[in-house]
C-alpha cells in the first residue's frame, strides 16, 4: 500500500491529471497541483470555474472520471478506499456553515469525536473548549447555531472539523455568504490556523486574503488551471491573458 | 392627443412578444392536502356537539312523532346503554385506532426508509408497496385482509385464534403504514444535502448520518403528519362495524335491536355517537394544524 510509502517530504496532496464531469458538463479537464505539508494554497477563479467542484474532490464528496487524487499516500477514488481513514486526515468548512441545527456549538465539535472515534467524552469535551476558546467563541459553548451569526457559526464549523485532528483543511468558499464586517473574524482565525502549520486549501474570492496568506496561488478558468504561482509574482506579472481580464476586474 | 401610444394592460389589452413568465396554474400544480380532513374538522366551532344535541332534540318537532314510544323514551333508552356504548364501544375503537397506529408507525418508518435506501432493488419495492396501500381504498383493503387471514395460526402445535377485530388492526394498520412511509420519506428529504455533505465530511457513515444527524432533525416536522393520520385512522373505525367487529356502531344497532328497533332511537344513538367522536378527535385534529402552522415557519 502506497500509504505507509508517504514521507512528509512528498506533497500531501497530490492532484495528477483529474477529470470529472457531470454527464455532458466537463468541470475539470485535466487540473494537477501538489500541496506540500503546512503549505498554504489558495485557488481563485471566475464562477463556475470548477473550484469548488476540485476541493470537493479531495475528500470524495464528488468522484472523478480520471486522474488520481492522493492525500498522504490514500489513494481517494479508489473504490477499496478506507473513507474514514480519509476524512480523519482531511476537514472541509463549506460555504453555508452546515452546522447541525439541533445540537449546541460544544456539541457540535463533539459529535464526530465520540460517535465516529469513540473517543471518551471528558477528552472530546476538554478538547471541544479549547477549539471554541481558539475560534474565540467561548462562553458560546450552548449556543445553538440558530442563536448564532453567521461568523460565529462558520467559526464553530472550523473547529468543528478541527476536532478531528485532521493534517489537512479544505475552505470552500468559507466566507462568500458573510457580511463585510463578519468576514474578518472567520480570516484571523484561518491565518492563525495556518501561522500553527496546518496545510490549508482554499478557494476564496478575497484576493487581499489570498495575497497576504497564501504560498502559491492557483487561477482556474473552465476546468483548467491557467496560471499559478506565488502570491508576489502571481499578482504583479501575471502572463495569461485570462489571469490579467480576471485580476483587472477585481483588484 | 392622439399620438400617444396606449400603455399595454391600462389602454389596451396586455400583450408583449418578450418571452414572459407565466403564472403557476394552481389547478394543475397543486400537491393533494394531506391535512383536508383534518383541518375540514379543526376549522369547526368548537360548540358543534351542542347544536348536534340541538338537532337530536329538535328532531321529533321535525318528523312528527307517531305512535306510542315517546321521544323522551328514546333519550331514556340511550342514557341506559350509554355507559355499556362508551366503555365497551367507543373504547374498543380507541383500543383498535392504538393497535393500528402502533403498527403502522413501526411498519410505515421501516418502508419509509426503505423507500430512501441506496438499494435500488429496495426502493422500488417500498415505493411500491407505499402507493399500493396508499391509493387503495380502506374498505376494500380490510375485506382483503378479513377473507384472506384465516380465523387462527397454529405455531408448533399451539392453537392462535385470530379474532376478526385484530384483522380489522391489521386491515386498519396498511393504510397508515403506507401514509407514514410517505411522511418519513417527505421529513427526511426536507432535510438539506447539505447536512449529509456536512456529516460525510467528518467521516460519519451513512447510517451514522441518518440516525444521528438528519431523523433528530426533521421528528419534529412528522409530528403533525403523524397526528393528522391518528384523527383520520380513529374516525375510520366505524368501518370495522362493517366486519362485525363489536366497536361503537356495532354495539349501538345491538342496543337498539334491544330497543325494538324504534325509529325514534336512531337520531338520538348516532348522535351520540357523532358528539362522542367529535370530543375525542376534535382536540388532536385542533393540536395537529396548530403544530403544523407553528413548524411549518422556517427558521
Amino acid at each position: 500500500m502506497p500509504d505507509t510509502a508517504w514521507t512528509p517530504d512528498q506533497p500531501i496532496v497530490s492532484l495528477k491529471d483529474v477529470h470529472k464531469s457531470f454527464g455532458e458538463l466537463e468541470v475539470l479537464r485535466g487540473v494537477s497541483i501538489d500541496v506540500m505539508k503546512g503549505e498554504v494554497i489558495c485557488i481563485i477563479g471566475p464562477s463556475g470555474s470548477g473550484k469548488s467542484t476540485l476541493i470537493r474532490c479531495i475528500n470524495g464528496l464528488n468522484d472523478i472520471q480520471s486522474g488520481s487524487i492522493t492525500v498522504e499516500g490514500l489513494e481517494v477514488h479508489d473504490p477499496k478506499l478506507d473513507k474514514l481513514a480519509l476524512r480523519r486526515k482531511v476537514g472541509m468548512v463549506f460555504q453555508q456553515y452546515n452546522l447541525f441545527p439541533h445540537k449546541t456549538a460544544l456539541e457540535n465539535i463533539m459529535m464526530a469525536p465520540l460517535k465516529v472515534l469513540k473517543e471518551p467524552k471528558e477528552e472530546v469535551a476538554a478538547r471541544a473548549r479549547r477549539l471554541l476558546a481558539k475560534v474565540r467563541l467561548d462562553g458560546k459553548e450552548d449556543s445553538y447555531p440558530g442563536e448564532l451569526s453567521g461568523g460565529q457559526q462558520q467559526r464553530v464549523a472550523i473547529a468543528r472539523s478541527l476536532a478531528m485532528n485532521p493534517d489537512v483543511m479544505l475552505f470552500d468558499e468559507v466566507t462568500a455568504a458573510l457580511d463585510p464586517e463578519t468576514v474578518k473574524e472567520v480570516l484571523v482565525t484561518i491565518k492563525e490556523l495556518a501561522g500553527d502549520g496546518m496545510t490549508c486549501i482554499l478557494v476564496t474570492h478575497e484576493m487581499g486574503f489570498a495575497r497576504e496568506i497564501a504560498d502559491h496561488i492557483y487561477f482556474t478558468d473552465r476546468g483548467v488551471i491557467v496560471e499559478h504561482g506565488p502570491p508576489a509574482t502571481f499578482f504583479k506579472e501575471a502572463k495569461d491573458p485570462r489571469t490579467k481580464e480576471f485580476l483587472s476586474q477585481i483588484l | 392627443m392622439s399620438a400617444r401610444r396606449p400603455i399595454p394592460g391600462l389602454g389596451a389589452a396586455p400583450s408583449t412578444d418578450l418571452p414572459v413568465l407565466l403564472p403557476f396554474d394552481r389547478g394543475k400544480g397543486r400537491t393533494p392536502d394531506i391535512y383536508l380532513a383534518t383541518r375540514w374538522l379543526a376549522s369547526l366551532p368548537p360548540w358543534t356537539p351542542l347544536l348536534i344535541l340541538a338537532v337530536m332534540l329538535a328532531w321529533p318537532l321535525v318528523a312528527h312523532a307517531q305512535g306510542r314510544y315517546a321521544y323522551s323514551d328514546a333519550f331514556d333508552a340511550l342514557f341506559r346503554w350509554m355507559p355499556f356504548l362508551v366503555f365497551e364501544g367507543f373504547f374498543f375503537n380507541i383500543l383498535i385506532s392504538f393497535l393500528a397506529m402502533a403498527i403502522g408507525t413501526v411498519a410505515g418508518a421501516a418502508l419509509g426508509l426503505a423507500q430512501i435506501s441506496l438499494n435500488p432493488m429496495l426502493r422500488r419495492a417500498a415505493w411500491f408497496i407505499t402507493q399500493l396501500f396508499r391509493n387503495s381504498p380502506w374498505l376494500v383493503l380490510l375485506f382483503i385482509v378479513l377473507l384472506a387471514f384465516p380465523f387462527e395460526i397454529v405455531i408448533g402445535g399451539v392453537i392462535i385464534p385470530i379474532p376478526d377485530w385484530m384483522k380489522a388492526v391489521f386491515g386498519l394498520s396498511l393504510p397508515i403504514m403506507a401514509n407514514i412511509s410517505e411522511v418519513v420519506r417527505g421529513a427526511v428529504q426536507s432535510v438539506p444535502t447539505a447536512q449529509w455533505e456536512a456529516s460525510e465530511s467528518l467521516a460519519f457513515t451513512r447510517r451514522q448520518t441518518m440516525w444521528q444527524i438528519i431523523l433528530p432533525q426533521c421528528f419534529k416536522r412528522m409530528i403533525p403528519p403523524w397526528m393528522n393520520w391518528y384523527a383520520i385512522l380513529t374516525m375510520a373505525t366505524p368501518l370495522c362495524s362493517l366486519l362485525g367487529v363489536e366497536e361503537l356502531i356495532t354495539l349501538s344497532r345491538q342496543a337498539m335491536e334491544g330497543e325494538d328497533n324504534h325509529p325514534e332511537l336512531l337520531v338520538p344513538f348516532f348522535g351520540f355517537a357523532l358528539v362522542i367522536f367529535f370530543m375525542y378527535c376534535y382536540p388532536i385534529a385542533r393540536a395537529t394544524i396548530w403544530l403544523e402552522r407553528k413548524y411549518s415557519v422556517k427558521l
